[in-house]
Protein backbone atom coordinates (compact mmCIF):
# COMPACT_ATOMS: atom_id res chain seq x y z
CA UNK A 1 0.00 0.00 0.00
CA UNK A 2 1.20 3.22 -0.88
CA UNK A 3 1.90 6.44 0.96
CA UNK A 4 -1.64 8.28 1.63
CA UNK A 5 -0.90 12.08 1.60
CA UNK A 6 -3.12 14.16 4.39
CA UNK A 7 -2.65 17.18 4.23
CA UNK A 8 -5.15 17.93 6.52
CA UNK A 9 -2.76 17.36 9.38
CA UNK A 10 -1.19 21.03 8.18
CA UNK A 11 -3.97 23.07 8.00
CA UNK A 12 -3.95 23.72 11.47
CA UNK A 13 -0.46 25.12 11.46
CA UNK A 14 -1.44 27.75 8.79
CA UNK A 15 -0.32 30.01 10.78
CA UNK A 16 3.49 28.83 11.80
CA UNK A 17 3.87 28.64 8.42
CA UNK A 18 2.72 32.21 7.74
CA UNK A 19 5.14 32.95 10.55
CA UNK A 20 8.24 30.98 9.20
CA UNK A 21 7.62 32.93 5.98
CA UNK A 22 7.42 36.41 7.02
CA UNK A 23 10.97 35.69 8.95
CA UNK A 24 12.19 34.16 6.11
CA UNK A 25 11.21 37.35 3.76
CA UNK A 26 12.44 39.89 6.44
CA UNK A 27 15.88 38.60 6.53
CA UNK A 28 16.08 38.07 2.57
CA UNK A 29 14.79 42.11 2.55
CA UNK A 30 17.12 43.30 5.21
CA UNK A 31 20.59 40.92 4.26
CA UNK A 32 19.78 42.27 0.25
CA UNK A 33 19.54 45.93 0.96
CA UNK A 34 22.41 46.12 3.33
CA UNK A 35 24.27 43.35 1.38
CA UNK A 36 24.17 45.15 -1.75
CA UNK A 37 24.85 49.02 -0.18
CA UNK A 38 27.81 47.49 1.82
CA UNK A 39 28.55 45.42 -2.10
CA UNK A 40 28.84 48.64 -3.66
CA UNK A 41 31.00 50.63 -1.31
CA UNK A 42 33.03 47.69 -0.95
CA UNK A 43 33.41 47.16 -5.13
CA UNK A 44 34.37 50.70 -4.82
CA UNK A 45 36.70 50.57 -2.12
CA UNK A 46 38.89 47.78 -3.95
CA UNK A 47 39.20 50.59 -6.61
CA UNK A 48 40.33 52.38 -4.87
CA UNK A 49 44.18 53.75 -4.57
CA UNK A 50 44.17 53.29 -0.73
CA UNK A 51 46.25 50.01 -1.07
CA UNK A 52 45.15 48.82 2.98
CA UNK A 53 41.74 49.59 1.80
CA UNK A 54 42.19 47.34 -1.24
CA UNK A 55 43.95 44.39 0.94
CA UNK A 56 41.45 44.45 3.45
CA UNK A 57 38.39 44.15 1.14
CA UNK A 58 40.22 41.35 -0.40
CA UNK A 59 41.25 39.66 2.77
CA UNK A 60 36.96 39.91 3.95
CA UNK A 61 35.68 39.08 0.46
CA UNK A 62 38.72 35.83 0.55
CA UNK A 63 36.95 34.83 4.31
CA UNK A 64 33.97 34.68 3.42
CA UNK A 65 33.50 33.66 0.23
CA UNK A 66 36.04 30.14 0.97
CA UNK A 67 33.99 28.91 4.04
CA UNK A 68 30.90 27.50 5.10
CA UNK A 69 27.93 30.02 5.94
CA UNK A 70 26.34 28.16 8.53
CA UNK A 71 30.21 27.90 9.97
CA UNK A 72 30.43 31.78 10.04
CA UNK A 73 26.84 32.01 11.62
CA UNK A 74 27.85 29.08 14.19
CA UNK A 75 31.50 32.02 14.75
CA UNK A 76 28.94 34.91 15.17
CA UNK A 77 26.04 33.27 17.46
CA UNK A 78 27.88 30.70 19.92
CA UNK A 79 31.55 32.11 19.28
CA UNK A 80 31.32 35.88 19.70
CA UNK A 81 29.70 35.16 23.28
CA UNK A 82 32.60 33.88 24.67
CA UNK A 83 34.32 37.81 23.35
CA UNK A 84 31.62 39.44 25.21
CA UNK A 85 29.39 40.06 22.29
CA UNK A 86 25.80 38.54 22.53
CA UNK A 87 23.40 38.53 19.66
CA UNK A 88 19.83 37.11 19.68
CA UNK A 89 19.47 34.39 17.41
CA UNK A 90 17.39 37.10 15.19
CA UNK A 91 20.24 39.52 15.41
CA UNK A 92 23.10 37.01 14.56
CA UNK A 93 21.17 35.62 11.69
CA UNK A 94 20.65 38.89 9.83
CA UNK A 95 24.27 39.62 10.54
CA UNK A 96 25.52 36.13 8.95
CA UNK A 97 23.45 36.78 5.96
CA UNK A 98 24.65 40.51 5.27
CA UNK A 99 28.09 39.39 5.80
CA UNK A 100 27.55 36.97 3.43
CA UNK A 101 25.77 38.41 0.83
CA UNK A 102 28.14 41.45 0.87
CA UNK A 103 31.51 39.78 0.34
CA UNK A 104 29.48 38.49 -2.76
CA UNK A 105 28.19 41.41 -3.72
CA UNK A 106 31.90 42.94 -3.74
CA UNK A 107 33.39 40.49 -5.90
CA UNK A 108 30.03 40.55 -8.27
CA UNK A 109 29.79 44.38 -8.62
CA UNK A 110 33.52 44.44 -9.08
CA UNK A 111 33.47 43.15 -12.12
CA UNK A 112 30.60 45.15 -13.19
CA UNK A 113 32.88 48.73 -12.41
CA UNK A 114 35.82 46.73 -14.22
CA UNK A 115 33.34 46.05 -17.75
CA UNK A 116 32.49 49.82 -17.55
CA UNK A 117 34.61 51.05 -20.55
CA UNK A 118 37.00 53.84 -19.70
CA UNK A 119 35.66 56.02 -21.98
CA UNK A 120 32.93 57.07 -19.52
CA UNK A 121 35.07 57.90 -16.58
CA UNK A 122 36.96 60.73 -19.10
CA UNK A 123 34.10 61.56 -20.76
CA UNK A 124 32.70 62.26 -17.08
CA UNK A 125 35.33 64.03 -16.11
CA UNK A 126 35.83 66.06 -19.08
CA UNK A 127 32.38 67.53 -17.92
CA UNK A 128 33.28 68.56 -15.24
CA UNK A 129 31.94 66.37 -12.67
CA UNK A 130 33.31 65.36 -9.30
CA UNK A 131 34.30 61.98 -8.55
CA UNK A 132 31.46 60.70 -6.08
CA UNK A 133 29.18 62.34 -8.83
CA UNK A 134 30.92 60.37 -11.45
CA UNK A 135 30.43 57.29 -9.73
CA UNK A 136 27.15 57.98 -9.07
CA UNK A 137 25.73 58.97 -12.23
CA UNK A 138 27.69 57.56 -14.71
CA UNK A 139 29.84 54.23 -13.25
CA UNK A 140 27.36 52.70 -10.81
CA UNK A 141 24.22 52.45 -12.87
CA UNK A 142 26.43 50.90 -15.66
CA UNK A 143 28.23 48.17 -13.73
CA UNK A 144 24.46 47.45 -12.05
CA UNK A 145 23.26 47.01 -15.38
CA UNK A 146 26.19 44.73 -16.26
CA UNK A 147 25.60 42.12 -13.39
CA UNK A 148 22.49 43.04 -12.60
CA UNK A 149 21.28 39.09 -13.62
CA UNK A 150 24.26 37.96 -11.46
CA UNK A 151 23.45 40.15 -8.42
CA UNK A 152 19.56 39.13 -8.30
CA UNK A 153 20.58 35.34 -8.51
CA UNK A 154 23.10 35.97 -5.10
CA UNK A 155 19.77 37.64 -3.52
CA UNK A 156 17.91 34.43 -4.05
CA UNK A 157 20.75 31.98 -3.16
CA UNK A 158 20.97 33.88 0.01
CA UNK A 159 17.05 33.38 0.69
CA UNK A 160 17.25 30.27 -0.22
CA UNK A 161 20.69 29.56 2.05
CA UNK A 162 18.37 31.13 4.89
CA UNK A 163 17.15 27.51 5.37
CA UNK A 164 19.91 27.48 7.86
CA UNK A 165 19.57 29.84 10.28
CA UNK A 166 16.68 27.49 11.75
CA UNK A 167 19.93 25.47 13.21
CA UNK A 168 20.07 28.08 15.84
CA UNK A 169 16.91 28.35 16.65
CA UNK A 170 15.48 31.27 14.43
CA UNK A 171 12.00 30.63 13.56
CA UNK A 172 12.20 30.85 9.61
CA UNK A 173 10.43 28.23 6.92
CA UNK A 174 12.12 25.68 7.73
CA UNK A 175 12.15 25.64 11.55
CA UNK A 176 8.55 25.88 11.11
CA UNK A 177 8.60 22.68 8.69
CA UNK A 178 11.18 21.39 11.42
CA UNK A 179 8.91 21.79 14.05
CA UNK A 180 5.55 20.94 13.06
CA UNK A 181 6.75 17.47 11.71
CA UNK A 182 8.60 16.68 14.68
CA UNK A 183 5.23 17.15 16.37
CA UNK A 184 2.93 15.03 13.46
CA UNK A 185 5.23 12.97 11.82
CA UNK A 186 3.75 14.28 8.60
CA UNK A 187 7.69 14.41 6.85
CA UNK A 188 6.85 14.26 3.65
CA UNK A 189 3.71 16.68 3.18
CA UNK A 190 5.17 19.27 5.28
CA UNK A 191 8.41 19.19 3.29
CA UNK A 192 6.36 19.34 0.37
CA UNK A 193 4.60 22.12 1.48
CA UNK A 194 7.82 24.51 2.12
CA UNK A 195 9.07 23.38 -0.68
CA UNK A 196 5.90 25.09 -2.64
CA UNK A 197 6.81 27.88 -0.85
CA UNK A 198 10.07 28.45 -1.27
CA UNK A 199 9.67 27.86 -4.94
CA UNK A 200 7.02 30.29 -4.86
CA UNK A 201 9.00 32.81 -3.00
CA UNK A 202 12.21 32.45 -5.24
CA UNK A 203 10.05 32.58 -8.59
CA UNK A 204 8.81 35.69 -7.04
CA UNK A 205 11.84 37.77 -5.69
CA UNK A 206 13.37 37.09 -8.64
CA UNK A 207 10.26 38.76 -11.04
CA UNK A 208 10.01 41.55 -8.19
CA UNK A 209 13.89 42.53 -8.46
CA UNK A 210 14.15 42.14 -12.36
CA UNK A 211 10.90 44.82 -12.47
CA UNK A 212 12.87 46.74 -10.01
CA UNK A 213 15.55 46.60 -11.79
CA UNK A 214 14.21 47.40 -15.81
CA UNK A 215 15.17 50.83 -15.21
CA UNK A 216 18.59 50.32 -15.16
CA UNK A 217 18.60 49.07 -19.04
CA UNK A 218 16.69 52.19 -20.62
CA UNK A 219 18.39 53.00 -23.71
CA UNK A 220 20.67 50.54 -23.82
CA UNK A 221 20.09 48.59 -26.88
CA UNK A 222 19.84 44.71 -26.17
CA UNK B 1 23.66 -42.72 -3.97
CA UNK B 2 21.11 -41.07 -3.39
CA UNK B 3 20.29 -43.83 -0.33
CA UNK B 4 23.86 -43.11 1.02
CA UNK B 5 22.38 -38.89 0.49
CA UNK B 6 19.44 -39.69 2.40
CA UNK B 7 21.11 -42.08 5.37
CA UNK B 8 23.48 -39.18 6.11
CA UNK B 9 21.00 -36.48 6.06
CA UNK B 10 18.62 -38.97 8.90
CA UNK B 11 21.84 -38.69 10.92
CA UNK B 12 22.33 -35.17 10.88
CA UNK B 13 19.08 -34.62 11.26
CA UNK B 14 18.96 -37.12 14.09
CA UNK B 15 22.46 -35.04 15.40
CA UNK B 16 20.47 -31.72 15.02
CA UNK B 17 17.59 -32.87 16.94
CA UNK B 18 19.88 -34.71 19.86
CA UNK B 19 21.83 -31.13 19.95
CA UNK B 20 18.45 -29.13 19.82
CA UNK B 21 17.25 -31.34 23.06
CA UNK B 22 20.15 -30.66 24.90
CA UNK B 23 19.97 -26.75 23.94
CA UNK B 24 16.72 -26.77 25.21
CA UNK B 25 17.40 -29.16 28.43
CA UNK B 26 20.36 -26.93 29.01
CA UNK B 27 18.33 -23.45 28.61
CA UNK B 28 15.66 -25.19 31.06
CA UNK B 29 18.20 -25.93 33.51
CA UNK B 30 18.95 -22.83 35.88
CA UNK B 31 20.72 -20.56 34.43
CA UNK B 32 22.85 -19.30 37.43
CA UNK B 33 24.48 -22.69 37.39
CA UNK B 34 24.65 -22.08 33.65
CA UNK B 35 26.83 -18.58 33.72
CA UNK B 36 28.97 -20.26 36.75
CA UNK B 37 29.54 -23.35 34.70
CA UNK B 38 30.87 -21.68 31.87
CA UNK B 39 32.34 -18.80 33.84
CA UNK B 40 30.82 -16.62 31.14
CA UNK B 41 28.04 -14.09 31.51
CA UNK B 42 27.06 -12.62 28.14
CA UNK B 43 25.36 -9.56 28.56
CA UNK B 44 24.26 -7.30 25.80
CA UNK B 45 25.38 -3.62 25.69
CA UNK B 46 24.89 -0.77 23.62
CA UNK B 47 27.41 0.56 21.69
CA UNK B 48 27.05 4.04 21.34
CA UNK B 49 25.33 5.59 24.59
CA UNK B 50 27.93 7.14 26.58
CA UNK B 51 28.68 7.64 29.07
CA UNK B 52 26.66 4.61 30.05
CA UNK B 53 27.79 2.51 27.26
CA UNK B 54 29.96 3.92 24.14
CA UNK B 55 33.87 3.12 22.64
CA UNK B 56 36.90 4.67 24.34
CA UNK B 57 39.55 5.87 22.31
CA UNK B 58 41.32 2.99 22.65
CA UNK B 59 37.81 0.96 21.02
CA UNK B 60 37.55 -0.74 24.25
CA UNK B 61 33.94 -0.29 25.16
CA UNK B 62 33.81 1.77 28.63
CA UNK B 63 31.13 3.80 30.61
CA UNK B 64 28.83 3.36 33.88
CA UNK B 65 27.32 0.16 32.77
CA UNK B 66 30.26 -1.73 31.52
CA UNK B 67 31.75 -0.66 35.25
CA UNK B 68 28.55 -1.92 36.44
CA UNK B 69 28.96 -4.94 34.61
CA UNK B 70 32.41 -6.16 35.50
CA UNK B 71 31.79 -5.63 39.29
CA UNK B 72 28.53 -8.18 38.94
CA UNK B 73 30.41 -10.44 36.78
CA UNK B 74 33.08 -10.36 39.78
CA UNK B 75 31.02 -11.07 42.17
CA UNK B 76 29.62 -14.07 40.56
CA UNK B 77 33.56 -15.44 39.82
CA UNK B 78 32.98 -15.18 36.13
CA UNK B 79 34.11 -13.55 32.76
CA UNK B 80 31.97 -10.96 31.42
CA UNK B 81 31.32 -11.19 27.66
CA UNK B 82 29.79 -8.32 25.65
CA UNK B 83 28.31 -7.65 22.94
CA UNK B 84 27.04 -4.67 20.89
CA UNK B 85 23.02 -5.25 20.38
CA UNK B 86 20.34 -2.41 19.24
CA UNK B 87 17.40 -1.06 20.72
CA UNK B 88 15.49 -3.21 18.65
CA UNK B 89 17.26 -6.41 18.92
CA UNK B 90 17.87 -7.17 22.33
CA UNK B 91 14.98 -8.31 24.22
CA UNK B 92 14.42 -10.90 21.02
CA UNK B 93 18.12 -11.47 21.61
CA UNK B 94 17.73 -12.47 25.70
CA UNK B 95 15.05 -14.30 24.97
CA UNK B 96 16.21 -16.50 22.24
CA UNK B 97 18.92 -17.11 25.25
CA UNK B 98 21.71 -15.66 23.11
CA UNK B 99 22.64 -13.58 25.48
CA UNK B 100 22.30 -14.02 30.03
CA UNK B 101 21.66 -10.11 30.67
CA UNK B 102 21.05 -6.73 29.31
CA UNK B 103 21.53 -3.62 31.16
CA UNK B 104 20.22 0.09 30.43
CA UNK B 105 16.91 -1.26 29.86
CA UNK B 106 13.62 1.47 31.16
CA UNK B 107 10.85 -0.36 33.13
CA UNK B 108 7.76 -0.80 31.66
CA UNK B 109 4.70 -2.59 31.81
CA UNK B 110 4.84 -4.12 28.26
CA UNK B 111 8.08 -5.31 29.04
CA UNK B 112 7.76 -6.94 32.29
CA UNK B 113 5.54 -9.55 30.36
CA UNK B 114 8.48 -10.73 28.23
CA UNK B 115 11.69 -10.40 30.73
CA UNK B 116 12.10 -9.83 34.51
CA UNK B 117 13.94 -7.13 35.97
CA UNK B 118 16.65 -6.98 38.64
CA UNK B 119 16.43 -3.42 41.09
CA UNK B 120 17.14 -0.33 39.17
CA UNK B 121 20.49 0.32 39.57
CA UNK B 122 20.88 3.60 37.47
CA UNK B 123 19.48 6.61 37.34
CA UNK B 124 17.54 8.21 34.18
CA UNK B 125 15.96 11.27 34.26
CA UNK B 126 15.03 14.03 31.94
CA UNK B 127 16.06 17.87 34.14
CA UNK B 128 15.56 21.10 33.60
CA UNK B 129 19.33 22.09 33.57
CA UNK B 130 20.44 25.57 34.68
CA UNK B 131 23.60 28.05 36.69
CA UNK B 132 23.51 27.77 40.32
CA UNK B 133 22.53 31.34 40.45
CA UNK B 134 19.34 31.32 38.23
CA UNK B 135 16.24 30.35 40.71
CA UNK B 136 14.33 27.67 39.11
CA UNK B 137 12.45 25.81 41.27
CA UNK B 138 9.27 24.23 38.92
CA UNK B 139 7.29 24.34 36.04
CA UNK B 140 6.20 27.87 36.96
CA UNK B 141 9.77 30.03 36.78
CA UNK B 142 10.00 28.82 33.86
CA UNK B 143 8.09 31.82 32.71
CA UNK B 144 10.20 34.52 30.60
CA UNK B 145 13.15 32.29 30.46
CA UNK B 146 15.20 31.50 27.05
CA UNK B 147 15.19 27.39 27.22
CA UNK B 148 17.43 25.17 24.67
CA UNK B 149 15.55 21.74 23.48
CA UNK B 150 16.33 19.13 21.21
CA UNK B 151 13.11 19.54 18.41
CA UNK B 152 11.16 16.95 18.50
CA UNK B 153 12.28 14.69 21.12
CA UNK B 154 10.82 13.49 24.64
CA UNK B 155 12.48 16.38 26.28
CA UNK B 156 10.94 19.16 23.54
CA UNK B 157 7.46 17.35 24.39
CA UNK B 158 7.64 17.29 27.76
CA UNK B 159 8.65 20.62 28.70
CA UNK B 160 6.47 22.01 25.99
CA UNK B 161 3.17 20.66 28.45
CA UNK B 162 4.78 21.92 31.73
CA UNK B 163 6.68 25.70 30.54
CA UNK B 164 4.05 28.84 30.82
CA UNK B 165 2.92 30.24 27.33
CA UNK B 166 6.05 33.15 27.90
CA UNK B 167 8.63 30.58 28.26
CA UNK B 168 11.05 31.30 25.48
CA UNK B 169 11.32 27.34 24.10
CA UNK B 170 14.59 27.56 21.47
CA UNK B 171 14.73 24.29 19.22
CA UNK B 172 17.77 23.17 18.07
CA UNK B 173 18.62 20.05 15.58
CA UNK B 174 20.99 18.18 17.66
CA UNK B 175 22.67 17.74 21.43
CA UNK B 176 25.57 20.09 20.15
CA UNK B 177 23.32 22.81 19.55
CA UNK B 178 21.24 22.77 22.63
CA UNK B 179 24.91 22.23 24.44
CA UNK B 180 26.40 25.21 22.74
CA UNK B 181 23.68 27.56 23.39
CA UNK B 182 23.52 26.53 27.14
CA UNK B 183 27.70 27.25 27.67
CA UNK B 184 27.92 30.35 25.39
CA UNK B 185 24.82 32.11 27.49
CA UNK B 186 22.85 32.10 24.37
CA UNK B 187 19.86 30.54 26.47
CA UNK B 188 19.28 30.23 30.32
CA UNK B 189 18.13 27.01 30.87
CA UNK B 190 18.23 23.46 28.78
CA UNK B 191 15.93 19.97 29.58
CA UNK B 192 18.28 17.11 28.74
CA UNK B 193 18.11 13.52 29.65
CA UNK B 194 21.14 12.70 32.88
CA UNK B 195 22.98 10.91 30.21
CA UNK B 196 23.32 14.40 28.26
CA UNK B 197 23.65 16.49 30.76
CA UNK B 198 26.99 14.57 31.90
CA UNK B 199 28.63 14.99 28.71
CA UNK B 200 27.78 19.26 30.19
CA UNK B 201 28.89 18.47 34.14
CA UNK B 202 32.01 16.69 32.49
CA UNK B 203 33.71 20.15 31.29
CA UNK B 204 32.96 22.03 34.52
CA UNK B 205 31.82 25.37 33.43
CA UNK B 206 32.43 28.68 35.50
CA UNK B 207 28.53 28.44 35.60
CA UNK B 208 28.04 25.46 37.78
CA UNK B 209 25.16 23.81 35.90
CA UNK B 210 22.74 21.76 38.26
CA UNK B 211 19.57 20.34 37.44
CA UNK B 212 16.75 22.91 38.89
CA UNK B 213 14.18 20.34 38.56
CA UNK B 214 13.04 16.71 36.92
CA UNK B 215 10.74 16.20 34.14
CA UNK B 216 10.77 12.79 34.13
CA UNK B 217 12.68 10.40 36.63
CA UNK B 218 12.46 6.39 35.44
CA UNK B 219 15.92 4.55 36.44
CA UNK B 220 17.60 1.96 34.53
CA UNK B 221 17.43 -1.56 34.92
CA UNK B 222 19.16 -4.53 34.16
CA UNK B 223 16.72 -7.82 31.89
CA UNK B 224 17.09 -11.20 32.65
CA UNK B 225 14.74 -14.18 31.34
CA UNK B 226 11.27 -15.12 33.42
CA UNK B 227 11.37 -17.67 35.49
CA UNK B 228 15.53 -17.31 36.45
CA UNK B 229 14.65 -16.74 40.03
CA UNK B 230 17.98 -17.60 41.20
CA UNK B 231 19.76 -15.65 38.70
CA UNK B 232 17.16 -12.59 39.60
CA UNK B 233 17.82 -12.89 43.45
CA UNK B 234 21.94 -13.16 43.22
CA UNK B 235 21.89 -9.73 40.69
CA UNK B 236 19.55 -7.91 43.22
CA UNK B 237 22.15 -8.82 46.19
CA UNK B 238 25.28 -8.19 44.64
CA UNK B 239 23.65 -4.76 43.22
CA UNK B 240 22.35 -3.88 46.74
CA UNK B 241 25.40 -4.79 48.32
CA UNK B 242 27.08 -2.38 45.56
CA UNK B 243 24.47 0.23 46.26
CA UNK B 244 25.63 -0.32 50.20
CA UNK B 245 29.31 0.05 50.21
CA UNK B 246 29.23 2.66 47.65
CA UNK B 247 30.56 0.81 44.58
CA UNK B 248 27.65 2.43 42.51
CA UNK B 249 27.77 5.81 43.95
CA UNK B 250 31.48 6.16 43.19
CA UNK B 251 30.38 5.05 39.31
CA UNK B 252 27.49 7.21 39.24
CA UNK B 253 30.23 9.75 40.41
CA UNK B 254 32.87 8.74 37.72
CA UNK B 255 30.75 8.91 35.04
CA UNK B 256 27.45 11.23 35.47
CA UNK B 257 29.12 13.49 37.90
CA UNK B 258 26.50 13.24 40.32
CA UNK B 259 25.73 11.37 43.51
CA UNK B 260 24.31 8.51 43.11
CA UNK B 261 20.25 9.17 43.74
CA UNK B 262 18.97 7.98 47.70
CA UNK B 263 15.49 6.77 45.85
CA UNK B 264 18.04 3.95 43.53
Amino acid sequence: MGYELDFGALAQHFGLFLEGTAVTLGLTAVAAILGVVLGIAGAAGRGSRIKWLRKAIAVYVELIRNTPFIVQMFFIFFGLPSLGLRLSALQAAALAMVINLTAYAIEILRAGLEAVPDGQREAGRSLGLRPLLLFVLIILPQALANVYPALTGQIVITMLESAVVSQIAVVDLTHVADFIQSRNFRAFETYLAITLIYLALAVGLRRLLAYAGRGLYAGRVR
Amino acid sequence: MNAIVSRRMTVVAGLAVALGFMGVTSAMADELDDIVKAGVIKVGIFEDFPPFSSAGADMQSQGYDIDVINALAAALGVKPELTGITGQNRIPSLTEHKLNLLVSVGVSDERKKVVAFTAPYAPYSIDVMGPKSLMVKGPADLAGKSIAVNRGTLEDTSVTDVAPADADIQRFNDYNGVISAFLSGQVQLMVVGNDVGASVLAKQPDIEPESKFQLLNSPSAMAINQGEDRLLAKLDETLATMKKDGTLDAISKKWLFIPLPPEL
